[in-house]
This record gives structure tokens, C-alpha cells and sequence, in this order.
């Protein structure tokens, strides 16, 4: 049932005949080659009357990570949940605009949000390992729901998932504990773990270090370095160091809109919008 | 003190509210001991009256006829039982599937008026239940039967277990429904595995509270199950139940029969008293977070 198998790479750049229809795009991404995993333009979303993001023009490139930065209300958490479909939980939403995965529209009338999510995983802000579950069926409740029962896989799928999730040697000898019994950087590495195991394209992550201490903190920073080379990485985070130290590209969002995006270093040394300098800054937000 | 402080009260002041304090605190502790108190009280003449006629014959054997000295409740005990089985049969699918509709889908406008009527039929009072079920039941098949007093005991657990189904699997974070939505799971195995599986103690407790509380119900197997003095072979026989047979004994003009109705008022307040102690055990540390 579930297609499980890993991502196929689609050619990179926008669509055939679509390149006249993408505008706005800073010129230091237009004229760079890198693949791109979202391609979004015109994008808005309403919650009933309120509008919460507004026209929203970017391409986020695959096996990279993308931070998304701006004071807090400014939309990050939406943008981000819009990206595979979770908003729609929320009634009464509205999208208008074009959002493209590898060159899919993931809003087109045929597609259905469960597959979406399936190729768009996300770690969100407070780490919710499912109580009634050992460590083992967390990491493996994706793919055993959705129908995969063959054991050699599935304990080649928990190694795998839980080193790149770099928990592997702290839980490899008791996976039957239940997975809330971890400290919560660990339930939280466990979450990302459980993300991994479905083999998405894209891995969101919601503030994933907010709740948690320094040290665990570094630890799914590296983690988040580690997925680079593999994964397509949106991180949403209020810690202005984090973002320059895991990301390669920063978009920065405020009051609905995407006001500035571009490669990190740039963002953060050079910006070319004065509200982004600002911020970055710690000038206000 | 130097400053003069209007808010500090002298040494009388301050008495008196010592005072008023330690007696309000003993009127609500007389209170909640006349609260406490009846419950010792059926306890003890239920044991006072009942338990000399407990004996192995009150557990093994079929009521004698009136007259006759010895005896027993078998009879009623099993089928008490048996109609407790046919009515969480019908109860708890029922009421733990329109629980869940209630938690997980259907709109907010159409939630409110099923909560209504579910709380309505909660007040529905049970003889109610027994004519109504007499006149689905009994009157077509022109027979009492097991199965009419399986059917008014199970619309009774309905509404019951509906409500409180609903009320534990809301308190199941959102956070566990989206990590499942998040991975790309269907939404209806995200509520039966993950979400129904957190709140299983809630539910078990909610269902033992329903089975507990239609037990000791009498008035709806009047015109349904009608009681039995011997064993049913068929549950489209008329059957025997605790509750019926004590009402009846009760108000027979034997004194065995009065002690066995104190004997089986005992057996039916014990299984009540476990199913509750059973509740508290399960819910003694209900968090999901
Ligand atoms: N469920 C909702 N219903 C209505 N409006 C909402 C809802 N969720 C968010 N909003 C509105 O959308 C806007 C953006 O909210 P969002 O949660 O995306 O902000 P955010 O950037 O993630 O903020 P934070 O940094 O505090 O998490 C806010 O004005 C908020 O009030
Ligand atoms: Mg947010």
C-alpha cells in the first residue's frame, strides 16, 4: 500500500513553462543551482477572516537546512504546517497560491494529505512520544501502520532511525522501556527518530530545542547537521545563534509576510532589508 | 510595632476569627460525616440481616417454594450475570463508538444536541426504560425474555459510557493526534491505536461505572426479564436477576425469605463495592502526559 521507498530526486529548477511565473526570487537563489525541494509563490493563508500569511514567494533547496526566523505571531508555525497540509486540522482554513514538492503540487485535488505528510515529517516544539509505547514501537509505529509487518526491515529501520537520530547507543539495551520514561532531550531525539523511520523527503521541525537545555540542545543541533547531507531540513527557531549555527539558507517572516531570504551568512552579516537587520540584530521581536 | 495598621487585628479580633474558623471546619466535618455515614449504615444491616443466611446452599441452589426453609439465590446470581453480559454487549460498542464520534468527528452544532439528548437519556427514569422495552419486546414476541431485560439494562449503559468515553478521550493531548497525522498515519488507525489506546483505563473505568450503576436496577426488568424460579435454558425465557428476586422476597410474608432478601441485598452490594473499588484502582493515576 504505502510507497515507503526512498525519495526519487526529481530534476532540479521549477517546472518546464513555469519559469516565467516565479517572480519575486532574490537574485543571489535565482541565479544559484541548487535543487529545489519546495517551490512556493503566491501563497496566502486565512484563518476564517484573519489572514496569516500573505503571498509568500520562496524555494527551499533540498539536503539543506532552512531556518525560518521572526518575532513570535508573524506566521512561522503556520507557514511551517502548511507545508504538509497540518493546518487543515485547524477549521475553517483557507490557502490560496501555488506550493510545489519536487515539482508535485501537494495541493492538487488528487492528493491526499496522509501521503503528503508521509513525505513530510515533522518534530514539533514539545516532545510527544506516544505513553503507551516502548521505545522500539514509537521509532516503529509509522511504518506499522501503515502496513509494513516484515521484522528484518523493521529492525533494520529502528537501528537506522535511532543512530541518525544519534540515540542509538543510549537506548540500544533497553528499546522495550516506554519511551516517556526518557529525559526530554532524549524523548525529543526519540520524536525525531520516529519522523526518520517513514523515510520522509522533508523533515520539519517546529522549535525543537525550546524546551530543552543547552547540552541536549548541541546534541540535536549536530543531529540536524548530521540529516544535511540527506534531507531537506526546515527548522523554525526563536534562537538567533542556532539559526546561524545549523542553517544554510534563513528566511526571516514578519506579520504574515516573507520579507527577506537568503543564504545565512547574508541574512546575518548583510542584510539588505533594514526590518531583518533589526531583528537579527535583537533590535526588537 | 510602630506603625499604626489597620489591616493588622487586635489580640480580640484575631480570637474571634480563630474562633468562627474552627467552628466552620467542625460543622463541615459533622457534614461531610453525615455523608459518610449512610453508607456504614446499609453496610451494617445489610451485614447485620444478611450475612447468617450466606452459606454454600445460597450460592449453589434454586429458590425453594415458599414454605419450605433452605435454598438459594444460583439462580438469580447467574442470570444477573447473563444480564449484565447482554447489556455491555449492546452498552459499551454503542456507547464507546458514539463516544469517540463524539470526541474525534462530526461537527461542533451537531456534538451539542447529541450531548444533550445523551444527558436527557441519562434522566430517563428506568421504569421508563423497562415500558418502553416491554412494549418493543415483550408485546411483539408475547413473551418476557432475557434478551428485553438485556436490551433495557443496555440502553441504560448507552448514554453512560457515551459520556464519559468522550469526556477521557478529550483529555488525550492534541500533540499525540498530530505526530500521528505527522507521519503519515490514516486518521481512524491514529484514534482506535493511538489516541483509544491512551485513554483505555478512562474507558474501562467508565464502563465499569455503567455496569455498576444498571446492576442493582430493578425497575426496567420488571416488564423485560420478569424473574425466574428456576434456571433459563433460553435467553428467550423469562430470567432470573438479584434485584428481582430481592424485591420479590422482600415483600413476601416469610422470614426466610425476608433474611435471603438481606442475604442477596448483601451479594448485590458487594459486587457493586468491588466494581467500584476496581474503578478507583484503574483511575488512581490516570495522567496521559
Ligand atoms: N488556530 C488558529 N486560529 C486562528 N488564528 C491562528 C491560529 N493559529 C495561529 N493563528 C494566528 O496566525 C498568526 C500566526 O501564528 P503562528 O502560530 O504561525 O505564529 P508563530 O510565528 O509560529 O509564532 P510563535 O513564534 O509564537 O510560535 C497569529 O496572528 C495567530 O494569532
Ligand atoms: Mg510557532
Amino acid at each position: 500500500m504505502a510507497d515507503l521507498s526512498p525519495p526519487k530526486p526529481i530534476a532540479a529548477g521549477p517546472p518546464a513553462g513555469a519559469s516565467s511565473a516565479v517572480p519575486r526570487i532574490p537574485p543571489s537563489i535565482a541565479g544559484g543551482e541548487m535543487e529545489v525541494a519546495f517551490d512556493i509563490a503566491g501563497f496566502s493563508l486565512w484563518y476564517g477572516a484573519n489572514q496569516a500569511l500573505f503571498d509568500v514567494d520562496i524555494r527551499i533547496p533540498t539536503r539543506a537546512v532552512t531556518a525560518i526566523i521572526g518575532p513570535s505571531g508573524c506566521g512561522k508555525s503556520t507557514f511551517l504546517r502548511a507545508l504538509n497540509r497540518m493546518h487543515e486540522l485547524t477549521p475553517g482554513t483557507r490557502i490560496a497560491g501555488r506550493l510545489r514538492l519536487f515539482g508535485e503540487d501537494l495541493y492538487a485535488a488528487a492528493i491526499d494529505p496522509v501521503v503528503v505528510r508521509r513525505r513530510v515529517g515533522m518534530v514539533f516544539q514539545k516532545s510527544n512520544p506516544f505513553p503507551t509505547m516502548s521505545i522500539a514501537d514509537n521509532v516503529l509505529v509509522g511504518l506499522r501502520l501503515n502496513g509494513v509487518s516484515d521484522r528484518a526491515f523493521l529492525r533494520d529501520r529502528l537501528e537506522a532511525s535511532l543512530r541518525m537520530a544519534a540515540l542509538w547507543d543510549e537506548v540500544k539495551d533497553h528499546l522495550s522501556r516506554p519511551g516517556i520514561s526518557l529525559s526530554g532531550g532524549q524523548q525529543q531525539r526519540l520524536c525525531i527518530a520516529r519522523a526518520l523511520a517513514v523515510q520522509p523527503e522533508v523533515l520539519l521541525m517546529d522549535e525543537p530545542c525550546s524546551a530543552l537545555d543547552p547540552i541536549a540542545t548541541a546534541k540535536i543541533e549536530e543531529l540536524i547537521n548530521e540529516l544535511r547531507a540527506s534531507f531537506t531540513v526546515i527548522i523554525v527557531t526563536h534562537n538567533m545563534q542556532q539559526a546561524a549555527r545549523v542553517s544554510n539558507r534563513t528566511a526571516f517572516f514578519y506579520l504574515g509576510k516573507l520579507v527577506e531570504y537568503d543564504q545565512t551568512r547574508t541574512i546575518f552579516m548583510n542584510p539588505s532589508n533594514s526590518q531583518t537587520e533589526a531583528y537579527v540584530a535583537g533590535r526588537f521581536g | 510595632m510602630t506603625t499604626p495598621n489597620q489591616f493588622q487585628p487586635s489580640a480580640r479580633q484575631h480570637a474571634w476569627r480563630k474562633f468562627v474558623s474552627g467552628a466552620m471546619a467542625g460543622l463541615m466535618l459533622v457534614c461531610a460525616a453525615v455523608v459518610m455515614a449512610p453508607i456504614f449504615l446499609v453496610l451494617y444491616f445489610l451485614i447485620r440481616e444478611g450475612a447468617t443466611s450466606l452459606d454454600w446452599a445460597f450460592f449453589t441452589q434454586l429458590p425453594k417454594p415458599s414454605g419450605e426453609l433452605g435454598g438459594g439465590m444460583a439462580n438469580a446470581i447467574v442470570g444477573t450475570f447473563v444480564l449484565l453480559t447482554m447489556a455491555a454487549s449492546i452498552g459499551v460498542p454503542v456507547g464507546v463508538m458514539g463516544g469517540i464520534y463524539l470526541a474525534e468527528y462530526g461537527s461542533e452544532r451537531a456534538n451539542s444536541w447529541i450531548r444533550f439528548m445523551a444527558d436527557v437519556l441519562n434522566g430517563v427514569p428506568s421504569i421508563v426504560w423497562g415500558m418502553v422495552v416491554w412494549a418493543l419486546l415483550v408485546v411483539p414476541f408475547k413473551t418476557f425474555s432475557a434478551y428485553a431485560g438485556g436490551v433495557a439494562l443496555g440502553l441504560m449503559m448507552i448514554p453512560l459510557v457515551m459520556r464519559t468515553t468522550e469526556e477521557v478521550l478529550i483529555l488525550v493531548p492534541q500533540g499525540y493526534r498530530e505526530a500521528g497525522l505527522a507521519l503519515g498515519i490514516a486518521r481512524w488507525k491514529i484514534i482506535t491505536v493511538i489516541v483509544v489506546k491512551t485513554a483505555l483505563k478512562g474507558i474501562i473505568t467508565g464502563i465499569l461505572i455503567a455496569t455498576a450503576r444498571v446492576a442493582g436496577e430493578t425497575a426496567p426488568l420488571l416488564f423485560t426479564a420478569l424473574g425466574n424460579n428456576f434456571w433459563s435454558h433460553r435467553l428467550s425465557e423469562p430470567i432470573s436477576a438479584l434485584p428481582l428476586l430481592i424485591y420479590s422476597y422482600a415483600v413476601s410474608p416469610y422470614d426466610d425469605w425476608h433474611r435471603q432478601a438481606w442475604a442477596g441485598a448483601l451479594v448485590l452490594m458487594a459486587f457493586i463495592l468491588s466494581l467500584n473499588i476496581l474503578v478507583r484502582l484503574l483511575s488512581r493515576d490516570r495522567k496521559f502526559t
